[in-house]
């Protein structure tokens, strides 16, 4: 089968593949460009560990095909926070203990960043219906609920200085 | 616990070490490995429960010109039966065998016939279809009334139940009976002024950890073979694996990766032999990573259960007699949870005539595992609703007849030992004094209340501390950490070095660089880890004594060490550890110290959890809301995750009770394998969840950490499971209270 050249950038860097009309993002993310930060729960939209944004727009990365990034921007847990800096998202993650095993984290992490670009100031019931795409299994969300609400108003607060 | 001020770094909410790399996405889960000439495996499965398997020709599918190996079950080495330590039990290694690969027969829908490994996944997905299977389709066996039928098709022709005096004629799909008792039932249920008795019946229910089963493997005929996977134990990875493939241990390296989740499913093997089989077959390295769906069909599930519970007491709610009978699904090898199940059944409660009988059953669906607390939840729900029933029949509060009843220190248990101090009574208490229990149930909406008992274990931990020139140090431990075991041990050595828990680095090591340890499961690893840790650290004191002793010219009695600093007391001289540390050149080598301990007394930890549950009369949907977790941790190490496991817990107990179920067809194929139509629960199913940790130190672990990972699933189902009976006026028998059969319930008059 003939392979399909695509061009993207992914967190800002230019990257060049071939893949199988049939190939999914995440297959292409992860086995191509060795970018295994997203994860593969399920591989039918339904657990949001493989949540990345395309073109800014959030999406589970299993149920879009890799040609579709052809000329776009996706964005991976890969492209937010670094050594010097962690994102906010992920240092009230790191407080609230709002992972245990770690799985969905980068998924929810992207998903956060998205929610909270639509919504700086999203209510519990809010931030729960946003989220109720990402599966965790081990921490009854509680923790991450409020890592989110608390993430919410830092970048509020850090927003207004 | 009166040192318990004294600490300086146990109790606190530190930053976990491997937080970083999980929030950026480094860490490296079971499916992250590549490896340079790297092969993809997958498994043909079986689309029957029940057939015996007449011919396999893989010959075209070695054929297809990316496949590199073939295997089946006729790889394995010939294997004789032999019980081996798997998880968190014992396993027969020819069940093991027949289970990562069939022998003659298809027990299960999802039961894996054969594998590949080919040069690219979609290869080794086309080259399966190649693969011709015939078989001859039996009758499935579907349910434990069918099962336990003397008439039903049986399984395993070599299986004869055991657990009678005498062994039976003929085999069964009943593999055990077992029954225990105390005192004199019938006689306590004479003295009853009440006896309740109810039948209930819980479904299969998965795990459902995030992350599918996943390997890399590289075998090397030179001795040096490896596995990547991740597992909650990868010392009992390479005994399985070695003894079904015929390698001696030490040739066969088991490296942990991070784990994304097991709850007890990631104890036994699956793809990890048959991975290892295909690259000594091809000669290359080879990846197995499952799909959802396979997660769902060939790992994992607890016991779906037939429950029956009957329960006396005296009008003043003293329970007279307690009597159980219970029957468990073990899929299709002998080895459901039952006997714990027993065990823990009526273990909250002091009661002197106690009776259980308990069968351990094959039918066709796949193999059980160790899910939480195994087989805890199951038989603990029966007691906890026929409890409460009692309570409501005699108009006593479902908290006061516990506490009349409360196993405490000296309860005689059914299984053998007198309970040691425990913190039931005390979680009873903060649930009375909770917020919660202390609001008015709202206008609509049920209120149920259950406990939950799991012993906890102790068990072999190996552990080595490190400490560098720096006064740095690194903690290797043998425990894969499933949900931030690695903070805990961190801190514990913190605590005993008297140095910053960022000072040290906490290292999941390699089967080839520790001695033996056992699984991460049972509650155990930051009870018997964590005491090895303690253990090493202790021994680290002491030499840093020895060393700066050594410098001053005195002898080790004559230097504290508080602080992080050795202080000569019969003279001048202070260093810090990182001094000392600096000078072991000078004065004898590195400092090191090992500990390989098989630790004893884990205390058992009690739960005790509050849940309101609002019923749409309209479709029989569910809502929960407001959830109380109670719960002794002995001393929460680190009270965040302690938090976790208690709130983590809490929910995966009210899926099961609420929503999660396998669903078959008639011929014994699942048909709701995937997220959306097994449905865990999801945040904007649930409240958030409060949490009341008690501290009643287990006087066997030096700063008295109960295991916590697990108590906390069992309540649910009776809390749950009584909340919604409780909102809709009508008795709960069976899980899950989904819509359709709470809206029956609702309907039935």
């Amino acid at each position: 089968m003939t392979k399909a050249h695509v061009t993207t950038s992914v967190n800002g860097d230019p990257y060049e593949f071939l893949c199988e009309p049939g190939e999914t993002l995440l297959t292409v993310l992860r086995d191509d460009l060795q970018l295994t930060g997203t994860k593969e729960g399920c591989g039918s939209g339904d657990c949001g560990a493989c949540s990345v944004l395309l073109n800014g727009r959030l999406v589970c990365s299993c149920l879009v095909l890799g040609v579709e990034a052809e000329g776009a921007e996706v964005q991976t847990v890969e492209g937010i926070g670094n050594n010097d800096s962690l994102h906010v998202i992920q240092e009230k993650f790191l407080e609230h203990a709002a992972l245990q095993c770690g799985i969905c984290t980068p998924g929810l992490i992207v998903s956060v960043k998205a929610l909270l670009e639509e919504n700086p100031n999203p209510t519990e019931e809010e931030a729960r219906y946003y989220l109720a795409g990402n599966l965790c299994r081990c921490t009854g969300y509680d923790k991450i609920i409020r890592a989110v609400l608390d993430a919410a108003q830092t970048m509020k607060e850090e927003s207004a200085i | 616990m009166s040192e318990a001020e004294s600490f300086k770094y146990v109790g606190q909410r530190t930053i976990r070490p491997d937080g970083f790399d999980k929030v950026t996405g480094r860490a490296s889960y079971g499916a992250d490995l590549a490896l340079p000439g790297m092969l993809w495996g997958k498994t043909l499965r079986s689309p029957h429960a029940h057939a015996k398997i007449l011919s396999v020709d893989v010959s075209a599918a070695e054929n297809h010109p990316d496949v590199m190996a073939v295997v089946t079950f006729d790889d394995f080495p010939r294997l004789k039966n032999e019980s081996v330590v798997a998880g968190e039990g014992a396993a027969d290694i020819l069940d093991m065998a027949r289970n990562c690969l069939a022998d003659d027969k298809a027990l299960y829908h999802g039961h894996a016939i054969a594998a590949v490994a080919a040069r690219s996944e979609k290869a080794a997905k086309e080259a399966l279809s190649l693969i011709s299977v015939e078989y001859e389709v039996l009758r499935p066996v579907l349910s434990l009334s069918e099962a336990m039928d003397p008439e039903a098709p049986i399984l395993h022709e070599d299986m004869f139940t055991s657990g009678y005096e005498n062994v039976p004629e003929k085999p069964s799909n009943i593999a055990t009976r077992a029954e225990m008792k105390m005192g004199d039932v019938e006689e306590g249920f004479r003295a009853a002024d009440l006896i309740v008795e109810r039948e209930f019946k819980t479904p299969t229910a998965h795990q459902g950890y995030i992350e599918p089963h996943a390997c890399t493997a590289k075998y090397d005929e030179s001795g040096q073979s490896m596995i990547w996977c991740c597992t909650q134990g990868h010392y009992d990875v390479r005994t399985s694996t070695s003894k079904l493939l015929g390698i001696k241990l030490s040739n066969l390296n088991v490296i942990a990766s991070e784990i994304g989740g097991g709850f007890g499913g990631k104890t036994v093997v699956y793809q990890e032999p048959v991975a290892l089989a295909l690259s000594k077959k091809s000669g290359r390295p080879v990846k197995m990573v499952m799909d959802r769906s396979e997660v769902f069909i060939a790992t994992g599930p607890t016991s779906a259960t037939s429950l029956r519970a009957k329960v006396g007491a005296k009008k003043d709610g003293t329970i007279t007699a307690m009597e159980g009978w219970i029957a468990y699904e073990a899929g299709a090898f002998k080895g459901s949870p039952m006997m714990p199940g027993l065990m823990t059944m009526f273990t909250p409660y002091d009661c002197p005539n106690v009776k259980v009988e308990g069968f351990d059953v094959v039918l066709n669906k796949s193999k059980v595992a160790a899910y939480r607390a195994p087989g805890a939840p199951q038989a603990e729900f029966a007691a906890e609703m026929v409890v409460n029933e009692i309570a409501e029949k005699l108009g006593i509060d479902p908290i006061d007849i516990r506490l009349k009843n409360a196993a405490k220190e000296g309860t005689q248990t059914i299984y053998g030992p007198k309970m040691p101090r425990v913190g039931l009574i005390e979680c009873l208490e903060a649930a009375r004094e909770s917020e919660h229990y202390r609001s008015a149930v709202k206008e609509g909406h049920g209120r149920g209340l259950a406990a939950g008992f799991w012993f906890n274990v102790g068990g072999q931990s190996s552990v080595c501390v490190n400490l560098n020139t720096d006064g740095t140090g690194t903690i290797l431990e043998g425990s894969p950490d499933i949900g931030g075991s690695r903070a805990s041990m961190q801190m514990m050595a913190a605590e005993v070095l008297q140095i910053s828990p960022s000072l040290l680095k906490p290292i999941v090591a390699n089967t080839d660089s520790l001695p033996y340890s056992m699984t991460t499961g049972g509650s155990r690893t930051t009870f018997a880890t964590g005491m090895a840790v303690i253990e090493a650290a202790e021994s680290i004191v002491a030499q840093v004594k020895e060393r700066a002793a050594a410098i001053w010219n005195v002898t080790a009695e004559q230097v504290d060490y508080s602080d992080g600093i050795a202080t000569n007391m019969s003279g001048e001289g202070r260093m810090s550890l990182a001094e000392v540390c600096e000078m072991a050149e000078k004065t004898g080598g590195q400092i090191s110290a090992s500990a390989n301990i098989n630790a004893k007394g884990a205390g058992p930890s009690f739960a005790v959890h509050i849940c309101d549950a609002e019923v749409d009369k309209e479709t029989g949907k569910v809502d929960i809301r407001r959830y109380t977790a109670i719960q002794d941790a002995g001393k929460a190490i680190h009270p965040s995750y302690v938090e976790g496991q208690l709130q983590g817990g809490a929910v995966q107990g009210i899926g099961w009770a609420l929503n999660e179920e396998y669903i078959f067809d008639s011929e014994g194929v699942m048909e709701n394998p995937g997220f959306l139509d097994y449905r865990i629960p999801l945040a904007s199913d649930l409240p958030m969840i409060e949490t009341v940790v008690v501290e009643v130190p287990n006087k066997a672990h030096p700063y008295g950490v109960r295991g916590v990972g697990e108590s906390g699933i069992i309540p649910p189902l009776g809390a749950v499971g009584w909340a919604v009976g409780d909102a809709i006026g009508k008795k709960v028998e069976e899980l899950p209270c989904s819509p359709p059969r709470i809206l029956s319930l609702i309907m039935d008059n």
